[in-house]
């Protein structure tokens, strides 16, 4: 029990998917002009990670790491190589699922999100954690742990974003500056802020 | 031939095709140090009140005046007492040569203790004026707002929370990156988002440790190691601390080795009540942070820890140890990047005092935590009083439906 917590707080502050990876960034800086939406993207990240993360752990333990497919009387076989397009495949069926619950049940996040949604399909976050989780090895409770985690820390980063730009508004951005280009600095000084948590020893 | 006329007589050379219009920001800020400035808000809705953000920060700055008089004559006593175990009778340097023309090194004299930390705490502090304030000016000059009396205040903090053995081309890099990177680029005072002041310290504490922390840096006099009380519990707890012969009046006091400013929590309180009083600093903050010290390090005394000393470290050592005292008046009440509601006040202080003691125990890497934490809190400023905001928008809601 005391692992998975430490294993949650690693996830959420320590190795924090945007700001100490730098990982989803393109979602992250496109969908963080307004608290809401960014919350409810952060939401959406969260539910997806916790799904994806854990279904990936089982499609690895038991189906393409080496000697997985005992069970099926193949003990020799290795198939890790397809590693990557099983993720993507189940992050991307996982993600038009959660579309298509959205469009029915959350009309206005669903049109507040527009084409980010399905590109959360492509967010270097998700498919990071579930190649995180195959390099360090994780058990299927962990995986779930580690997912949420993940999930939690990036959503917290895109609200504090979302918070901070909303401030932003009254600010007197340089011309040369304004837009992206502020962004990115608000993202180094934020990663600056969150480096309080580097060396944490769990 | 009185002031006010000297300066009306050179303004038009400042205005619009003047002979030095460029230079205009310069001039106002001048004239807006001895004069209050003659605009007055145009549109309707505003709040009258007698004291403008000048006098404010001016006020501010004169309230750090006793840690820096108290922190100069640390550093001096510091110094002087190291050099009397050494054995030594001269310090090395131009700083050292500069303080031997002017007096001894003599430990029990409080005015050799004071000189000798001058010379190295003014310095410091001229370096950060010349350098931010080039930095403000030109971008006033460019960009055509105000130079700002906050800049008093980020450079007076700046220089207080630096180790007194710092090399000023390091001081002159921290502050630059504190106003142009922390403050300028968001348009000047009243638009950054963190404390100018600490993205300065903090640039310098991640891209120079070695002159940033550690042991040998905190006493101004070569080859002369002194842990600061923080480090010294960070290996041994409280005990360590008292086999050091600090005691914890000591600490109040404020003769330990540390930051220049930042030693003495009674000067601090002293500087502070004024400001308090004054209703500049927001009491909601302060009370904040230090309850939310008090309660997570009480929560770490309880879980306690055989591996760890700083476990059973009590809340009055996490007061008067390190930067928490200066930081808490000085820093985490900054009221651009703290938070502006009421109830935001006290999440944002819990916030910051919780992580202060989050960091030091738990955080192996750095025994110091205040200026993480209020860098920290800084970020989540703007979402919890968005929070606030929206909380008290759906109270007011079901108040009138219902």
């Amino acid at each position: 029990m005391e692992q998975l917590i430490s294993l949650a707080v690693k996830a959420i502050f320590v190795e924090n998917m945007a700001l100490a990876f730098f990982l989803g960034m393109c979602t992250f800086l496109a969908i963080s002009k307004k608290v809401q939406t960014a919350i409810g993207l952060g939401i959406a990240v969260i539910v997806v990670l916790v799904i994806t993360v854990p279904v990936n752990n089982l499609i690895f333990n038991y189906l393409l790491r080496e000697g997985a497919l005992a069970w099926a009387g193949y003990p020799e076989v290795d198939l890790s190589f397809l590693g990557y397009i099983s993720y993507i495949g189940v992050i991307a069926a996982i993600v038009q699922i959660l579309e298509m619950f959205l469009d029915k049940f959350v009309p206005s996040l669903y049109n507040a999100l527009g084409v980010f949604l399905p590109l959360i399909t492509v967010n270097c976050a998700i498919m990071g954690a579930a190649l995180f989780m195959v390099e360090r090895d994780y058990s299927f409770g962990e995986s779930v742990v580690y997912g949420a985690g993940a999930g939690i820390g990036w959503a917290l980063a895109i609200a504090a974003l979302a918070g901070i730009r909303e401030k932003l508004k009254y600010s007197d951005v340089p011309h040369g500056l304004r837009g992206l280009g502020i962004t990115f600095i608000t993202v180094g000084l934020m990663s600056l802020g969150f480096m309080s948590f580097s060396g944490v020893q769990l | 031939m009185s002031l006010r006329t000297v300066l009306d007589k050179m303004e038009p050379h400042f205005h619009k095709g003047g002979k030095y219009e460029n230079w205009y920001a310069l001039y106002e800020a001048v004239d807006t140090i001895f004069y209050t400035p003659g605009h007055v808000t145009k549109t309707a809705a505003h709040v009258r009140d007698g004291v403008d953000l000048k006098r404010i920060m001016i006020l501010v700055w004169l309230c750090t005046f006793p840690a820096i008089f108290f922190g100069m004559y640390n550093v001096g006593l510091q110094a002087n007492t190291a050099m009397a175990e050494l054995g030594l009778a001269e310090s090395t340097g131009w700083r050292g040569a500069l303080a031997a023309s002017l007096t001894g090194f003599n430990p029990d004299s409080i005015w050799d203790n004071i000189i000798h930390g001058a010379v190295y705490w003014l310095p410091i502090y001229i370096t950060t004026f010349v350098v931010g304030g080039f930095w403000e000016v030109l971008f006033a000059m460019k960009r055509g707002h105000e130079v700002n009396e906050g800049f008093f205040v980020t450079s007076v903090l700046f220089s207080l929370i630096l180790p007194p053995t710092i090399p000023l081309w390091q001081v002159a890099l921290g502050i630059s990156f504190g106003v142009v990177i922390g403050k300028e680029v968001f348009g000047g005072t009243g638009k950054n988002f963190l404390n100018p002041a600490l993205t300065g310290r903090a640039f310098l504490f991640f891209a120079y440790p070695a002159q940033m922390s550690g042991d040998a840096i905190w006493t101004a006099v070569d080859g002369f190691s002194g842990a600061t009380p923080l480090g010294l519990a960070a290996m041994g707890g409280v005990e360590a601390i008292l086999n050091a012969n600090v005691t914890w009046f000591d600490a109040f006091i404020g003769t330990i080795q540390g930051s220049v400013g930042e030693t003495s929590t009674l000067a601090i309180l002293i500087g502070g009540a004024v400001i308090l009083f004054a209703r500049i600093a927001a009491w909601r903050i302060v009370a904040g942070v230090f309850l939310g010290m008090v309660a997570m390090s009480t929560l770490f005394n309880l879980i306690g820890s055989e591996t760890n000393p700083m476990f059973n470290m009590p809340f009055y050592w996490h007061l008067v140890l390190g930067g928490f005292a200066f930081g808490m008046i000085f820093m985490a009440t900054d009221p651009v990047s703290a938070s502006m509601t009421n109830t935001g006040k006290w999440v944002f202080g819990a916030l910051i005092g919780v992580m202060v003691v989050l960091i030091r125990v738990a955080n192996p890497a750095f025994p110091e935590g205040m200026m993480l934490a209020i860098l920290f809190a800084n970020l989540f400023a703007p979402l919890i009083d968005n929070f606030v905001v929206q909380a008290n928008i759906k109270r007011r809601m079901k108040r009138n439906v219902g």
